[in-house]
């Protein structure tokens, strides 16, 4: 009887099998894929937003609110779409299949933070680029210190949503408990008033927040330098926290 | 090809599993049937390495399931209760998915074709009946070409035609040469496929022996009927040999009792030279030792 571990093909498998599944869930595809977009779009078709104001440093409005629909997207893909999907997996018995079989149910989580990962970058792509060419917005300033910053910011989304898929029972609790977490984060990621439009007291504790601490990492690279060791420490405090949180509750079944 | 010896299993306080054992041999269709709550689903889960036994031991072809779970998801497939798959894969797609998880796995296409499935290899699972849905569960089973299957209430929620059609199903994988552990709570199931049958109450093997000889171990294993007016005693019918029962239903007297009651009701009937009317003598199924044995 073979002994050797299963195919290397079969997580490839089911890297490919969740791809096609992801694909044929529009609603997701479009908060995820399209809306960090579409928020961007409408809140640059208001004139006042592409004013320069004295209050951002000489900036625009429309130019903070491009970090906040990359996080917009992160936060629709970490927190809204994926934690229903595991756990409807664990709930339907899908992941406890595949535990009979000679491949590991990791297998499946891993595919589905890929894919998720993959998504919201997508996604960060496209809205910087309609927001440079549509609303002439600068690329980030400091290329590599605004991809640390998006991988640690993506990182620290798919924890949050692991550890809500860890912490609920049911994939109902699961969109119950993401939809709560979720006014907080979009409150931190500067969605209805830019981390960097705050008032100042308020700004210093929203940058102790995942996607406060995001927010500042992605305005420090998009003005020019590297993400400063605070910002970037709070991001990955908070992923190994969260991310310890969801291995350790998490339940296959 | 399966062994089961004193397996227990606890969730807390209540003891799902309290000492189980038995073994299935090669080629065998064994039953384990017992009421809902009996510790049957738990036994087979214990079988796959799913689930850790507290104490006991479990071993599938030689293979502890838990220390040597991976060798044993090759020789052990298993169709599961409550165990779905995500609902806009297709059949086609899921059983490509689940061949990849094996090294030589079933030629898929005869698979499809022998659970009926062809006509609906694009179909997503989440539109295919409750019949198609749990044939393509017991192909995902099969995929990687098992020597032992766990099939688990393979035939709840089926109307009756889906059922005799797994049911022709089951006997067609082990005229394949592949050894089922089934578990039922169905009667009729267990009759009609397995060989041997352990009944589970209560976390325990209250009988474990063929469904023939389950049915001859009861103490009803005999019926007798005939026409009530026919001009026998109650009295005497009651101090048959092994009778259990007389009673009177539908203008019939009923007495249930053994081989014995028969040989000695004939007996009877030729000593007073009278005849029971309509006089009909039956075997008791299956249903009639399971209540006698999970009472």
């Amino acid at each position: 009887m073979a002994s050797t571990p299963a195919p290397a093909s079969a997580a490839r498998a089911v890297l490919r099998t969740e791809a096609r599944l992801f694909a044929r869930e529009p609603a997701a595809l479009f908060w995820v894929m399209v809306s960090p977009t579409v928020l961007l779009v409408i809140l640059g078709l208001i004139p006042s937003m592409r004013e320069v104001s004295a209050g951002l440093g000489g900036r625009r409005a429309i130019d903070l609110y491009v970090p906040v629909a990359v996080l917009f997207a992160l936060i629709m893909a970490g927190l809204q779409a994926m934690p229903p999907v595991l756990a409807g997996y664990r709930e339907r018995g899908i992941l406890r299949r595949m535990s009979a079989t000679p491949v590991r149910p990791a297998a499946l989580l891993t595919a589905q933070f890929v894919l998720h990962a993959v998504a919201a970058l997508l996604s960060a792509l496209l809205v910087t680029a309609v927001g440079r060419t549509a609303f002439g917005v600068a690329l980030p300033a400091h290329l590599p210190g605004h991809l640390v910053a998006l991988v640690l910011a993506t990182a620290g989304g798919l924890a949050l949503g692991a550890t809500v898929c860890a912490v609920s029972r049911t994939q109902k609790a699961a969109t119950a408990v993401g939809t709560a977490v979720f006014f907080p984060t979009m409150f931190t990621a500067g969605v209805w008033v830019p981390v960097q439009a705050m008032p100042d007291t308020l700004r210093r504790i929203v940058e102790y927040t995942p996607y406060g601490a995001a927010s500042r990492a992605l305005d420090e690279a998009a003005r020019g330098g590297w993400p400063g060791p605070v910002a970037l420490g709070v991001m990955v405090l908070w992923t190994a926290v969260l991310a310890g949180t969801a291995v350790r509750r998490f339940r296959w079944e | 090809m399966i062994e089961v010896r004193d397996l227990r299993k606890a969730y807390g306080e209540r003891k799902a599993v309290d000492g189980v054992s038995f073994s299935v041999e090669e080629g065998e269709i064994f039953g384990i049937l017992g009421p809902n709550g009996a510790g049957k689903t738990t036994t087979v889960e214990c079988v796959a390495g799913l689930r850790v036994p507290d104490a006991g031991r479990v071993r599938v072809a030689g293979l502890d399931p838990v220390a040597d779970h991976d060798r044993v998801t090759r020789v052990l497939g298993v169709q599961l209760q409550r165990s779905e798959l995500q609902a806009k894969l297709t059949v086609r797609e899921a059983l490509e998915l689940y061949a990849t998880f094996y090294e030589r796995p079933a030629d898929r296409r005869a698979l499809a074709g022998r659970l009926g499935l062809d006509a609906h290899l694009d179909a997503r699972f989440g539109t295919l009946s409750g019949g198609q849905k749990q044939r393509l569960l017991i192909a995902l089973a099969l995929v990687g070409d098992p020597r032992a299957v766990v099939l688990d209430e393979l035939t709840t929620g089926l109307d009756p035609r889906a059922r005799r059609d797994t049911w022709d199903l089951v006997e067609s994988i082990r005229a394949n040469g592949v050894t089922v552990l089934l578990v039922t709570h169905v009667m009729e199931e267990a009759q009609r496929l397995c060989d041997r049958i352990a009944v589970i109450d209560g976390g325990r093997v209250t009988a474990l022996d063929t469904p023939a000889g389950l049915i001859g171990r009861t103490a009803t294993a005999r019926v007798i009927s005939f026409a009530a007016d026919s001009p026998l005693d109650p009295a005497d019918l009651a101090a048959l040999p092994g009778a259990a029962e007389v009673t009177g239903r539908d203008g019939r007297t009923v007495v249930t009792g053994t081989d014995a009651t028969v040989d000695a009701f004939v007996s009877l009937l030729a000593r007073r030279a009278v005849t029971a009317r309509g006089l009909r003598i039956t075997d008791a199924t299956l249903d009639d030792a399971y209540l006698d044995l999970t009472s």
